[in-house]
């Protein structure tokens, strides 16, 4: 088929020759200078919200609301409770340990369970483990969504995607209100990958019916520590 | 036996009727109850014989040269009139939305100015009366049960909002039944309806079905066209309901019905 | 260089194509039920956001900005995403990009490649080039999956298979995955996608994305998705090619934080999708090691070039317009003959390709004016569907009936003396048609009309003879 431009066009105009002899990027980029214009350069505006007025709180309560809502189960701890609150979760869900990134704190750690470092395990290995257990960067309150930078704490992106059950440990330090506030964190973390998660992996595509839990891990659960 | 309000007298005013080339044809009615209830309220109307339309027509549909024609037309028949009323939303949306934009399609300043000049002084029959003359009750009777279609231009370019139900509302013996589902479009859309008729019908079936739905005895609006379209299904129907112009519920009163 | 969008090329007229849809009841049912959904779930979540105007307006604003500037940004883009490890191609249109797809894949050495939902793929028909040359391509999206086990065609831009109902997704599933036995809930179904598409993923050393929006200043790439199918086409395969039209840069990666709040509540109604993947180049040791990413005119320049509708540009595909629009809402997504339906397809179509095969959908609306209303980036999809009309009438693609009619009533209106003659000859052709003040049967242009609908008999006197005679 061949192109028939509705209007007058330079791209229809530039000769045949000349396009032979130009890369794609080059005639790509020469139409694009050939058909760009508009106004003269206005400033854009900003004049949506970057902060709310909540009290730290209402943000952490509003956090804590908006994962119930995804389904994601959230407790509350100290610093100092981390590792009982974890040995509590694992019994709940009779698991026997779970996969950690390399660079997880090991006094986050209880006794008694088997936790397997992610060195050199294969994406089976992963796919067959109980969970997986991370930290994470930020967490934004408004959108329920936790952000993960993939530094040591984090591990690298698949194994908090192929494992079936992620146990994440939010620090308070971590929680903004808005998506502005934590984009801002966000990006002085570039150019490490980042990936938000807000609740489990779901899908509407059948009837628009909420299914929780398609392909990414089907349980998330988050721990929030004061 | 209605008086007009202090604050109405206080706006008298010479109003010049842009009747629409369809409702002139096809609804004379509609705009006969317009002058009646302008001139209840002791407002003079005029018509002005040489206007005929406002182009929406020609412009929607793609032939833009012909309805820049009927826009120099109806700024010559127009431009000296005090304040322009017209009793269908979707002319006066055409004519807000696009008259600035086809003067500046056309480079002409003169044109331009004319018709920023004009615009403010161009009214919709019910923002008219709720708007410039501050009204809701204009003193009509209407005993019946009423299911209103807010039409899409009057609702998302004019933004009328509640004004035509609020003027229903202070009508005495009406009772107004809420239409499900009223941001939907009927399907006319104009040349719409022609070019597209089985997906028009199944848009107005739906609406239909809202309407019946509510056992209004009549469906109104502030525009004829989607009446005309909504009310030619019930008739194929034979619904029993009827379809009636804003206007003509406004301007009946104990006296006249 | 040719512009191909999906199949638009072959595409029945939207009129007789929308014909057949709308005498599908189940389908309309399914269509009905499923935007009903969105646009009450997207209501809620847009009500609670103050500031969602100013968010528009910003949206808006830096898309037209990127447009005014996109030479600059592309190769800003470039410059950072080649600096960080990825490999940027260009292709003019969509040969050249599957061609480039298709050799990468086959330089990699894989005869296989997960997909994750990408509608410039779609535009492209790249799944029919990956094939032709002996490569499978596994869609990866539940949606995307059903329509390709279903041999079918995508009719929603964000859930392509909202056409069909669990029972008939059962069927597709049931043969095409070979299962004796399946449930009909959608935790089932869905669980058998999770079921097929694992060991795929586990295995499969090539992916292939689309994006969302590619960060000028970073180089870096965002895919947006809720069933983190994406994640895994993203992450695992040691190589990714990502596929993306050259409007869909931004500048900067604080313009994110307005589309991140404005995509996901349009698009499904959910205050944040699960998942976003937001990545840069290459990073050793995790994910793909080798990154390509082509960017695709395919006729985007030529919308471009027009001042009057180059604001399609700005879509960021959400498909809140399709929700929103009542003409969608009886046929779906199929009537429209391309991969993209619905008011934004509608405008996109006709401008990407030629005039000739898309002439109908500039006329596939009512004007009502609701897609504007919810669309987060203010597209003015009724002003562009208008001026599009512009575009059919003077290129003489307008029907001839209707062209006489509009010379006709043009002439008519121009002088209030001809006005009145034409009411006498009205009231004098209908005599055949009236059947007691209703006309029905009308012929030629307003037979569609009276099939369905009475048309009142024109009253013997207009008002303008009305008032003469006052």
């Amino acid at each position: 088929m061949v192109v028939q431009a509705m209007s007058e066009v330079k791209v229809q105009t530039m000769s045949e020759v000349k396009v032979q002899a130009m890369s794609p990027k080059e005639v790509v980029l020469a139409n694009i200078r050939a058909a760009q214009g508009g106004p003269a350069d206005q400033s854009i505006p900003r004049l949506y919200s970057a902060s709310v007025d909540l009290s730290p709180a209402e943000v952490v309560e509003q956090f804590a609301d908006r994962l119930y809502d995804y389904n994601a189960t959230v407790h509350h701890c100290t610093v100092d409770a981390i590792p009982v609150t974890i040995a509590g979760i694992l019994e709940t869900r009779q698991k026997t340990g779970l996969l950690i990134p390399s660079g997880l704190p090991t006094d986050w750690l209880p006794a008694g369970f088997n936790f397997q470092r992610d060195e050199g395990l294969s994406y089976a290995d992963l796919d067959a483990s109980e969970g997986v257990l991370t930290a994470c960067d930020v967490a934004i309150a408004l959108t329920g969504t936790i952000v993960i930078a993939h530094s040591p704490a984090q591990g690298r992106r698949a194994l908090t995607l192929v494992p079936d059950y992620h146990l994440c440990v939010v620090r308070l330090s971590q929680l903004v209100a808005t998506v502005p506030e934590g984009m801002r964190r966000m990006a002085a973390l570039l150019p490490a990958p980042l990936t938000t998660i807000s609740g489990p992996s779901a899908t509407s595509d059948i009837e628009m019916i909420r299914v929780k839990g398609v392909h990414g891990p089907r349980i998330l659960e988050v721990i929030l520590v004061e | 036996m209605y008086s007009p309000s202090p604050a109405a007298i206080h706006y008298l005013l010479v109003i010049s009727l842009f009747i629409t080339c369809y409702n002139d044809a096809l609804f004379p009615q509609t705009g006969q109850a317009v002058v009646t209830v302008l001139e209840r309220l002791g407002h003079t109307v005029e018509f002005r014989a040489a206007q005929t339309c406002c182009g929406q027509m020609h412009y929607n549909t793609g032939y833009r040269n012909d309805s820049y024609t009927l826009l120099r037309q109806f700024l010559q028949v127009f431009a000296d009139a005090e304040v322009i009323v017209c009793p269908s939303s979707s002319c006066v949306a055409m004519m807000r939305d696009h008259y600035p934009k086809m003067a500046d399609q056309l480079n002409d300043p003169a044109l331009q100015s004319q018709v920023a000049a004009i615009l403010p002084r161009i009214f919709e029959f019910s923002e008219f009366l709720t708007d410039k003359l501050g009204l809701t009750d204009v003193g009509a009777f209407y005993p019946h049960t009423v299911t209103l279609h807010s039409s899409c231009h009057g609702l998302r370019s004019l933004h009328l909002g509640s004004k035509p139900a609020d003027l229903l509302k202070q009508v005495k013996g009406l009772t107004l039944l809420e239409l499900p589902d009223a941001d939907q479009c009927c399907g006319f859309g104009g040349t719409f309806a022609v070019k597209n008729p089985d997906v028009s019908a199944a848009m107005l079936s739906d609406k239909l079905q809202c309407i019946l739905g509510t056992n209004a005895e009549a469906c109104t609006g502030a525009d004829n066209s989607c009446l005309m379209h909504i009310g030619g299904a019930l008739s194929r129907q034979r619904t029993g309901v009827r379809t009636v112009h804003l206007a003509e519920i406004l301007a009946s009163t104990e006296k006249s019905s | 260089m040719s512009v191909r969008v999906g199949e638009a090329a072959s595409a029945l007229p939207f009129p007789e194509a929308a014909k057949k849809l709308v005498a599908n009841s189940q389908l309309r049912r399914n269509v009905r039920h499923a935007t009903n959904v969105i646009r009450s779930k997207r209501g809620r979540v847009v009500e609670e956001m103050p500031d969602w105007e100013q968010l528009r307006d910003s949206g808006k604003a830096i898309k037209d900005h990127t447009l005014a500037h996109l030479d600059q940004y592309l190769i800003q883009f470039e410059a950072a995403c080649t600096k960080a490890g990825g490999q940027v191609h260009w292709a003019r249109d969509a040969d050249e990009a599957n061609r480039i797809i298709v050799d990468l894949v086959k330089r990699y050495g894989s005869d296989e490649v997960i997909k994750v939902k990408t509608m410039t793929s779609d535009e492209t028909r790249l799944n029919v080039a990956l094939e032709a040359a002996g490569i499978t391509p596994f869609e990866t999206d539940l949606a995307d999956l059903i329509v390709q086990l279903g041999d079918d065609k995508p009719s929603h831009i964000v859930v392509p298979a909202l056409h069909r109902n669990r029972m008939e997704i059962r069927e597709i599933f049931m043969g095409k995955m070979g299962l004796d036995s399946l449930g009909y809930l959608p935790e089932d179904l869905t669980a058998a996608a999770r079921k097929y598409l694992r060991e795929r993923f586990l295995r499969v050393k090539v992916g292939i994305s689309g994006a969302n929006y590619l960060i000028a200043e970073t180089g870096s790439v965002v895919v947006v998705e809720s069933e983190g199918n994406g994640r895994m086409c993203l992450t695992l395969p040691e190589v990714l090619i990502s596929i993306v039209g050259v409007e869909k840069v931004i500048p900067r990666f604080e313009d994110l934080e307005v589309y991140l709040q404005l995509l996901p509540r349009s698009a499904t109604g959910e205050r944040m999708n699960p998942y976003n993947s937001i990545w840069t180049g290459v990073t050793p040791g995790d994910g793909p090691q080798a990154f390509h990413i082509v960017l695709l005119d395919n006729g985007r320049t030529k919308v471009l070039a027009d001042p009057e509708s180059r604001e399609t540009l700005d879509c960021i595909r959400c498909g809140a317009c399709l929700n929103a629009c009542p003409v969608y809402r009886q046929t779906g997504g199929h009537a429209y003959g391309s991969v993209y339906a619905g008011p934004i397809g509608a405008i996109l179509t006709p401008q990407l390709q030629s005039m000739e095969h898309s002439q109908t959908l500039p006329y596939a609306s009512t004007l009502c004016g609701a897609c504007y209303e919810v669309c987060p980036v203010k597209i003015n999809i009724p002003e562009i569907l208008i001026h599009l009309r512009t575009k059919v009438v003077d290129s003489g693609h307008a029907p001839l009936a209707e062209r006489l009619a509009m010379k006709g009533a043009a002439f008519a209106m121009s002088k209030a003396s001809r006005l009145s003659l034409a009411h006498a000859f009205a009231r004098l052709g209908q005599w055949p048609f009236n059947d007691d003040g209703k006309l029905d049967n009308l012929p030629g242009l307003l037979a569609g009309w009276t099939e369905f609908r009475d048309l009142d008999a024109i009253p013997s006197q207009s008002f303008r003879e009305w008032w003469s005679k006052r």
